[in-house]
Formats: C-alpha cells, structure tokens, sequence
C-alpha cells in the first residue's frame, strides 16, 4: 500500500528545497559547489519506503534504478509525485523537476517546460543527452501523467 | 616505449578536435588514424560503384579494392582462404548469423553449448533467440575467486559434450586476457566447434587462426581504429559451408525462381545485399596502419597505463577495483564503496574524462561479481601517462564530492 503522506511530505519537502536551495544554485559559478549541493537534496525527501522499489514503479530507460509514484486529485485535478532513486545526482535532478511541476493542476502541467531549469542552472546543456542517466525517461513519464 | 606518442596522436584528427578532454571510453570504440579516413574518403571519391554486379570498368575497379580488402584481412589473421573472411556489420551480427547458421546443421534439440561468465550480451542473446527456442542448452563457466575464467571448471564442463564453446578472447568488462590457447585446445580435444569472440582481443595481440586451430573468430572494425558497420565473421571453411544463411536477398543467390533459390558460394552466400564496401575498404586500411605499429610497443605502452593507473587507484581508499593489472589488455574495472558508479561516471564526465558506467553489455556477470555495476577506464595505444595522473587527480575529486 502506498502511504498517501508519502505525497504531502514530499510536496513539503520540495516546496523547502525550492526556497532554500534553487536561489543558492542559481548563484553559485563553480560545478563542484553546484554537485556538491545536487547530491544532498536526496536526504530532504522524506523515507521511500523499501517495498516501494517495485518494477511497477520502476522508470525504465536508467543506467540507475528510478522509482516515481505519482498521484492526481480527482478534485484539484492537482499533481503530485514521490520520488527515488540508487544514484544521488539523478536524484538531485530528478528533485529540481519535481520541484517546478509538483502541484501543478493537469491545465498547468499541459504547458510546463521543468528541464529548463536544469539548463537555467547549467547542470544539464541538453536534455536530450541526458537519455543514459534516465532523466529524458524519468521527464517522459512525468510529463505522461498527463 | 618504442614509439613517439605525440606523432602517434597526431595521426588522430579526434584529439585535435578536442584537446580538453580525455578519452578512455576505448573499449566501447577506438579513434580512427588519418590513413582509415583517407582510404574510405578515396573509395567515396574516386572508386565508388556497386561491387560484383555491374558490367561497367568502373564496378570491377570497386570490386578488385574490396577483395583486396578481403585479402588483406585473410593474411592479418593468416586465414588459409580469403573466403573464410565473412563480412559482417559487426560482431554482433556476426554471433546472430553464426548461431542462427549452426542451429539445425550442428546444433540440434538436446545439444549443449559452452559460454562462460564474462560473456558480453552478443555472445549470450543470440543463443537464447537462435537456439534455446529449440532445445538448445547453456552451459556458464564460472569465474575464479579473483575473477578470471577458471579453466578447472571448464574442463570439468567440456565432460558434458558440447557441441560449440564460445568465448570471449578479452573480457570487455575486466580487461583480463583469456586463456584461448588453452581454451581452444582442450575444447578441440573434447571434439567442440570453438568460436572465439575477438571484439576486444583482435586489437591487442596478433591473431594467427590457422596455428590457434578456432574454428570461428569474430570482430568488429570499430574496436581496431576502423570505421563502423563493418566486422568480420572468420571460419574455417568446413564449418562455415554448413552455416545457414541469416539474409537472403541479393548477391548470396546463384539461381532464384519464384518457388526456390541455390545459393552462391563461400563468402557471398553469407553475404547478401549490397556490402559495406567503404567499411571493408576503411577495416584494410586500419589493418594495414596497424601493421606498421610496433604491436609489442603498444601493448607494452597500454599494460604500463594499466599499472600505473592501477598503483594510483590503490592510493584511493574507499575504491573498489573489480579487475587486476596482471594479463590485463587495457582495462580497469571500479567503484566506490557504497556509491552508484553512474554517480562517479558524472562527475569525472563533467571534468571532461569519458568513461563508461553500467553494466557493459554483461549483465550476467555483473550478477554473478553481484555487485551493481562499475565504471570502467579502457585504454588505447594513444593515452599518456599524463592524461593517467590527470584522471587519478580527477577521480580523487570526484572521490571527495561523493564522501562529503
Ligand atoms: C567482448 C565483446 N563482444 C561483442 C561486442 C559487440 O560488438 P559490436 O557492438 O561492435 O557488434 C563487444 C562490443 O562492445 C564486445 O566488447
């Protein structure tokens, strides 16, 4: 069973990452101090559970493993996703996404274009390059909620 | 080291190109030497025409450099006959003929076949799409304790009969150099058809088939400074007369009507449609470079790479290396404790060294080292001692990002 405060807490936690760490990415010049930040947001999100890691889950497409849930309010029409990966950067990618669509309502989500932050940042040129670390097919499925 | 480093890259227009980075992806293809471009620019040029078909001088000119071509890789690995060369795109495409060709004229339901663990995928799918299916049966040599291929195990293995063993020359994912002279013997002696998969062998030790007894050797042009698309499918010509074709089309035929066909004679039966001309053109010319390099230099020059590479990696605490120094032909395999091998492939790529993360296309040896994956280095003949010093540097960075 999924735990659906797994939903709440991660959009918490996103929303804290979004506040405290997107303005200080956006000001730093030097790739490691970028890296070094990238590679801990994995520790904000709260515990994904182990039983979670199941291949229904599973992004296929990952040199690393990627597991995303995801959940829409049938009322809202509000989109919220939880997220996991074995290796940090994909994860710490993965976060900065996650962080400009969750919450989004399906209308919102329609119009939303989350990889340009990643190049905003200079983490990622090219989105399209990204296809062996999985985060053009974690980016697929995100936009696939739809 | 017996040759000039720096004129040796210079031969290669990539590293012009780009000066910045460091490339030690050479195991997944290598770069290719001015005289490799220069040849197939040539063919494009000035000698292109569709081979063996035409009436026209200007075909039979095509088709007199692409026999040539043939030749020329029948001598480099001493083949009795230049019609036991077999072109191919590939090695990959060379296994799926080969298996498909033996399953019904060798292989039948209830035979066995003999791979061992290091095998990369194109040595072990072709099997299962080509043979399983029809009561074929695998048979794995494990690895010994320290990860190379046990040659106790796989003599105890040859008891059960195979009818084919199939191995690779050089492991693509741990560099170590197999014993294939043991290999073949003992599997000769147990009356096997023994195929040698040489996508990673062929381009560090000369190969000589015919004193090597292999019944099947198979390679790729672009893992020895060749272009890509072209490979070679080697057989002695006894077994490869029993091989079924994989494509049927044009060129492999000697007569067609709509309810039948004959088929042509050795290589063109196994090579239908319109060849790779340029490629076979390009894998000569790359043959012919390399037969001007001091080999023994080479590998002499690659080996060192590894040492020193090695020596620097076990300065490195928290490094795990999956492969050894020893009988290596130009790879390490690595990672770092408790962290995902794509995590330190990024971070040395965003330092602009290129290297492979994941499992290399062998899957099951990853499951049977169980560990998730490694980051391999491969070196090539053009790497330097100080493009080594200078990944170690930035694999200590990469190191301390990930420990923080
Ligand atoms: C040992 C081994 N066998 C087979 C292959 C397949 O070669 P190709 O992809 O050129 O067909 C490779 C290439 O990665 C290899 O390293």
């Amino acid at each position: 069973m999924i735990r659906p405060d797994i939903f709440t807490e991660t959009a918490t936690a996103l929303k804290k990452i979004y506040v405290n760490h997107l303005p200080q990415l956006r000001q730093l010049r030097d790739w490691q101090s970028k890296y070094r930040i990238l590679m801990t947001l994995g520790r904000e999100l709260p515990t994904f559970d182990s039983e979670w890691h199941r291949d229904e889950f599973l992004v296929q497409g990952c040199e690393s493993k990627a597991w995303l849930l995801h959940y829409q309010d049938p009322v809202t029409t509000q989109h919220f996703w939880a997220f996991d990966s074995d290796a940090r950067i994909v994860k710490g990618l993965v976060i900065l996404i996650l962080t400009q669509v969750n919450g989004l309502t399906a209308e919102e989500l329609a119009e939303a274009t989350p990889e340009l932050l990643l190049t905003e940042l200079q983490l990622q040129q090219n989105i399209s390059q990204s296809r062996s670390n999985g985060l053009l097919a974690v980016l697929n499925r995100v936009k696939a909620s739809l | 080291m017996n040759f000039d480093l720096r004129s040796l890259r210079q031969q290669f227009p990539f590293f012009s190109a780009h000066p910045d980075w460091i490339y030690l992806d050479n195991a997944a293809t290598l770069h290719k030497p001015q005289a490799v471009l220069d040849a197939m620019n040539t063919f494009y040029s000035q000698h292109n025409s569709n081979v063996h078909r035409s009436a026209h001088g200007l075909s039979q000119q095509a088709t007199a450099a692409f026999e040539a071509a043939r030749n020329t890789v029948a001598q480099f690995l001493n083949a009795r006959f230049s019609h036991e060369i077999i072109w191919t795109s590939g090695t990959t495409a060379g296994f799926n003929q080969l298996v498909f060709g033996l399953m019904g004229p060798v292989l039948q339901s209830g035979d066995r076949v003999l791979i061992s663990s290091m095998e990369h995928h194109a040595n072990i799918v072709p099997w299962h799409i080509h043979a399983l299916p029809f009561g074929v049966q695998l048979d794995v040599v494990p690895l010994t304790a320290d990860h190379r291929f046990d040659l106790a195990a796989y003599s105890e293995l040859l008891k059960l009969k195979p009818k084919v063993v199939s191995i690779s020359h050089v492991s693509n994912a741990l560099g170590y150099i197999q014993p294939i002279a043991d290999i073949v013997r003992l599997a000769k002696e147990a009356g096997a058809i023994v195929v040698l998969d040489g996508a990673q062998g062929i381009v560090w030790e000369k190969i000589d088939v015919q004193a090597l007894d292999v019944d099947f050797y198979l390679f790729s042009g672009h893992k020895l400074y060749g272009p890509t698309g072209i490979g070679v499918l080697y057989g002695k010509t006894q077994y490869l007369e029993l091989l079924r074709p994989l494509l049927g089309g044009g060129e492999m035929i000697k007569t067609v009507s709509f309810s039948s066909s004959s088929w042509n004679d050795l290589p063109y039966r196994l090579e239908a449609g319109t060849p790779n001309m340029a490629g076979a053109i390009g894998l000569a010319a790359a043959i012919l470079w390399l037969q001007q390099q001091d080999l023994t230099a080479f590998q002499q020059h690659k080996s060192a790479l590894v040492q020193r590479f090695y020596a620097g990696c076990q300065q490195i605490s928290a490094l795990e290396l999956l492969s050894g120094p020893t009988t290596n032909a130009g790879i390490v395999a690595l990672n770092l404790k408790n962290e995902h091998p794509a995590d330190l492939a990024t971070l040395l790529d965003q330092q602009n060294i290129a290297v492979r993360a994941g499992t290399h296309c062998t899957m099951p040896l990853f499951q049977a080292l169980n560990v998730k994956g490694s980051v391999r280095f491969s070196f090539a003949c053009y790497n330097s001692f100080d493009e080594i010093d200078r990944t170690l540097t930035a694999l200590a960075t990469a190191v301390e990002l990930l420990a923080e």
